[in-house]
């Protein structure tokens, strides 16, 4: 049944995974290289088609200009938002970019805006879950940061409806990775949810009652994780290099790449190590090489883990609790395999952290989890019920620049709002409302959300007019806006303007877009398998033709393979894959007898005492194949 | 000029109070026939002032209805927020977050019954409970469980509870907040300030010193002495916040019995109101003072 696939989806920085609720157990579905975790790089292979995963981090280092990796650090930002990303990561954007556009990113001499390289991992895992299934899965949880704000979950989601998924609810991660954590615990408590990923940071404080997961603190950044550790190392490197060798590598993505590989291995390794040797062939034959200690190590990454800090205890101070009160501590992301993280955390909370769960697959099987709720519940889930909150307050620009807070952050979503709006001068039809995101008092230090036009006001005296303006957070997080006059009950028509994001409309274009392309590839996909085909059996053929059997087949017989064999050939130069495919099954049909002859010879050597590998069978024709199956539809 | 800067909050300059304008109704709900045109006119958005004035006075409002799908009528106290014989989520009514819980506009609250009705609810209101629901349904699910939400938020805690009710007794109390002194210096305007009399030169003289503190700490100097005096006075005002709450506490029970009795005139209301409103500008006054101390000491 189709409501029975709706897949839990961690779309991480580094890492993307997809689960499902097997059972009564959530399980993490492998990709076709067999493994849970897809990288989230996307690249462009040479014929423009994307390759994501493994596939594409070997474009990192050898065609870094078609790659592209940490894209979740650009979901919902714009340009002015980026300066210090662009610094560090190696982001190409596209230069006829307009301000206030949302970013496109240039791969190879294509542009792709955030979300479209998003969809394109979920489509990649979305295939993963129909390979597991064996049909199509149209509908998912994807699992967002707790601190992500209402332009990165709106990007979030548009991704998702690109890669021609559903997004049934965008779950918090910490919040995800209780339910995983609870799901067998099925206690009460304070439970602290540490999250340190590749890109983003969250503190999430649950109150756990007989089932119900309520949030009731969380905190966070979203420009915080392993990443910034990656880039403090590739840094130094970069200028031992410059000052020893004198090469400055900094502007060379070729070998940027090949140092950021080395050093997420160092950095993986001296979680277990005293110490790691840095060894990295540089263009030119140079050599950089060079010993990091856990104490240098753990000394360079302190005010990167120090940040973490503060969210911490403004997340326990929102919750109105002391660190004492926290009954356990849980640590999810694949940061905080750090000892120097785990020490941290003990220091803040008090206790020993928890660790029993695969930090790096804890958040995509708690989306599995939501999934199962969603999809009516099942035993293992009933009673579980996740109540989350917003992590930053919603406010509107009032009088002076000031941002007045409507819905205050930690508050239990679905929450809502009203106001009341009138004009100031007779006759006014518009009323312009600037929603705001963020706990600072002036508008300009909050995050812009959105530029409402509220269109339609009936011409009357200045401040007669009542226009009740309804906000309203949706379980999702993100805002919803609704307007009606009241002295004339007409219902305003409200203009969104999205401050960083994509309209309605610019989606729908992407998902076109993505169909034409999945069109494209599957087409492509097919005539590679055809041709694949095409070379067996052509193959088999040259063989059979040496064989004994050859022999005894007419001469009319020998004439009608010729035939075929020709027309294969002259087919199989053509794009058709549906006329090669054609030819193919001739030949197979052709050549059924010269098979069979084949057989009875082997048999037959084989009575006499040879062994049956010496006879040569060569392939046959419908031998299988080294390309995956054909997509669903 | 830009065009936010004639929006005005009509809620602030206190424009249009008690508009007896109806709720959007939502579409397509098979509506009872038979149903009583007070109830109709009930659906007065709340957050105008002048909802329950008279409900105080009177017996909480006696609603039947029918479930828009089983059509089983019930008869509560409060909302139909859920249908008890289907479970289906009925469709939005406006009440007041008291009505919402079934409770009396009373400010005494057990706060653990309150918690258990809120997690009650959730488990039938909640949009991921109801995700295979009709869209209808599901618009329904999200609008309920975000007004049980806002309810719970504001009930739970004893001053927005207190603030609540004053509100819906239509008495709005002065604006406080960082953000209204803000606005009030970006715009020039005077903002009305309540200083409570009795702590007029405690005030005066803490202002002094802070205003010391910021100039000392401005040179790079630190002045112990001067420190531990504002420190001081940071504990007696912290003792006032107390004794101030439990003032308020007492004025809740005052109102409570009013409520109780029934028959209490509407004088008798408004005493109790303002006595309350005093108090709560006094302790915003005071709670603001204390922030201002603790973010000159930390600066």
């Amino acid at each position: 049944m189709a409501s029975d696939r709706i897949v839990g989806i961690d779309l991480g920085t580094t890492n993307s995974l997809v689960a499902f609720m097997q059972g009564e157990t959530p399980v993490v579905i492998p990709g076709d290289d067999g493994l849970n975790l897809l990288p989230s790089v996307v690249a462009l292979d040479a014929n423009n088609h994307p390759v994501v995963g493994n596939a594409a981090r070997n474009s990192l280092i050898e065609t870094p200009e078609r790659a592209v990796y940490s894209i979740k650090r650009l979901m919902g930002r714009g340009v002015e938002d980026i300066q210090e990303e662009l610094k560090l990561f190696p982001f190409r954007l596209a230069e006829d970019l307009q301000p206030g556009e949302v970013l496109r990113i240039k791969l190879g001499n294509k542009t792709f805006t955030p979300p479209e390289i998003s969809a394109l991992i979920l489509r990649q895992l979305k295939r993963s879950a129909e390979r597991f299934f064996g049909g199509p899965v149209t509908k998912a949880v994807i699992t967002v940061p707790a601190y992500f704000n209402d332009a990165q979950r709106q990007a979030t989601k548009d991704a998702g409806r690109i890669a021609g998924l559903e997004v049934l609810r965008l779950v918090n991660e910490p919040t995800a990775a209780s339910l995983a954590y609870g799901l067998d615990k099925k206690q009460n408590g304070i439970v602290a949810v540490y999250d340190l990923g590749g890109g983003t940071f969250d503190i999430s404080i649950l109150k756990l009652h007989d089932g119900i997961f309520e949030v009731i603190a969380t905190n966070g950044d979203t420009h915080l994780g392993g990443d910034d550790i990656d880039n403090l190392l590739i840094t130094i490197a970069l200028d031992d290099i410059r000052g020893d060798l004198n090469l400055d590598l900094r502007r060379n993505a070729e070998a940027v790449q090949a140092i950021r590989k080395a050093v997420i291995e160092a950095k993986i390794a001296l979680s277990s190590q005293p110490s790691v040797k840095l060894d990295i062939e540089l263009p030119g034959g140079y050599r950089y090489q060079r010993e990091i200690t856990r104490d240098q190590y753990e000394q360079l990454i302190q005010p990167v883990i120090d940040r973490t800090v503060g969210p911490c205890k403004q997340a326990i101070k929102d919750a109105n609790l002391k660190p004492e009160q926290i009954d356990e501590v849980v640590l999810v992301g694949g940061s905080t395999r750090i000892p120097k993280v785990r020490a941290l955390v003990k220091d803040l909370f008090h206790r020993e952290p928890h660790t029993d769960l695969n930090p790096d697959e804890v958040v995509a099987l708690g989306a599995a989890v939501q999934a199962n709720i969603l999809g009516g519940g099942s035993e293992a889930t009933e009673n579980m019920l996740l109540l989350d909150v917003t992590p930053l307050s919603l406010g509107i620009e009032v009088a002076g620049g000031v941002t007045d807070k409507i819905i205050l952050r930690n508050s239990t979503i679905p929450a809502s709002a009203t106001q009341f709006y009138t004009t100031q001068i007779d006759g006014q039809t518009n009323v312009a409302i600037h929603v705001l995101q963020g706990e600072r008092e002036l508008a300009k230090d909050c995050r812009s959300l959105a530029r409402f036009d509220l269109k339609g006001v009936p011409p009357m005296a200045a401040g007669i007019p009542r226009v009740e303006v309804k906000f309203l957070i949706d379980a999702n997080g993100i805002l919803h806006v609704s307007a009606r006059e009241q002295r004339s009950g007409k219902e305003a028509d409200i203009q969104v303007q999205p401050s960083y994001g994509l309209t309605d409309e610019q989606v729908e274009g992407m998902i076109l877009d993505s169909f034409d392309n999945a069109e494209e590839d599957f087409r492509q996909r097919q005539l590679i398998e055809a041709r694949a085909e095409t070379a067996t059996i052509l193959a088999a053929l040259e063989k059979g033709k040496k064989s004994a059997a050859w022999g005894q087949l007419t001469t009319d017989e020998k004439k009608q393979i010729a035939k075929m064999e020709k027309s294969l050939a002259a087919v199989n130069a053509e794009d058709d894959y549906h006329a090669i495919r054609k030819a193919i099954d001739a030949l197979n049909q052709g050549t059924m007898r010269l098979a069979e002859l084949m057989m009875d010879t082997a048999v037959s050597s084989a009575l006499k005492g040879k062994n049956m590998d010496e006879t040569d069978l060569g392939e046959g024709p419908t031998a299988p194949h080294p390309m995956a199956k054909a997509e669903f539809e | 000029m830009r065009l936010w800067n004639v929006i005005l909050r009509l809620s602030r300059i206190g424009v249009g109070a008690g508009d007896p304008l109806a709720q959007p109704v939502p579409r397509n709900i098979p509506r009872d026939p038979l149903r009583p045109v007070h109830a109709e006119k009930r659906n007065e958005n709340l957050t105008t002032k002048s909802v329950l004035t008279t409900v105080a006075a009177q017996p909480l409002p006696q609603d039947s209805r029918s479930c828009w799908s089983c059509g089983s009528v019930f008869e509560t106290t409060r909302a139909a927020l859920f249908c008890k014989s289907c479970g289906k989520v009925q469709p939005p009514v406006a009440v007041d977050y008291f009505t919402f819980f079934g409770l009396p506009p009373k400010l005494n609250v057990d706060a653990p019954s309150l918690e258990k009705s809120f997690y009650e609810l959730s488990r039938r209101l909640h949009p991921d409970l109801n995700a295979r629901a009709g869209s209808q349904e599901q618009e329904w699910s999200l609008e309920q469980s975000s007004l049980l939400n806002d309810a719970y938020r504001t009930l739970r805690d004893p001053i927005k509870r207190t603030e609540y009710l004053l509100h819906l007794e239509g008495v709005e109390l002065e604006e406080q907040s960082k953000s209204a002194t803000e606005q009030a210096r970006a715009t020039g305007a005077m903002k009305k300030q309540i200083v409570p009399p009795d702590v007029l030169e405690e005030v005066f003289e803490l202002n002094m010193q802070l205003e010391e503190l910021r100039m000392s700490k401005k040179m790079g100097e630190e002045d112990p002495a001067l420190i531990a005096e504002i420190g001081k006075q940071k504990l007696s005002l912290e003792a006032k916040h107390e004794s101030l709450l439990q003032e308020l506490q007492a004025d809740w029970k005052e109102w409570d019995s009013l409520i109780d009795s029934a028959q209490a005139s509407s004088e008798e209301r408004g005493q109790a109101t303002s006595r309350m409103v005093d108090v709560l500008n006094r302790r915003n006054y005071i709670r603001n003072l204390v922030r201002d101390v603790n973010a000159a000491l930390e600066e």
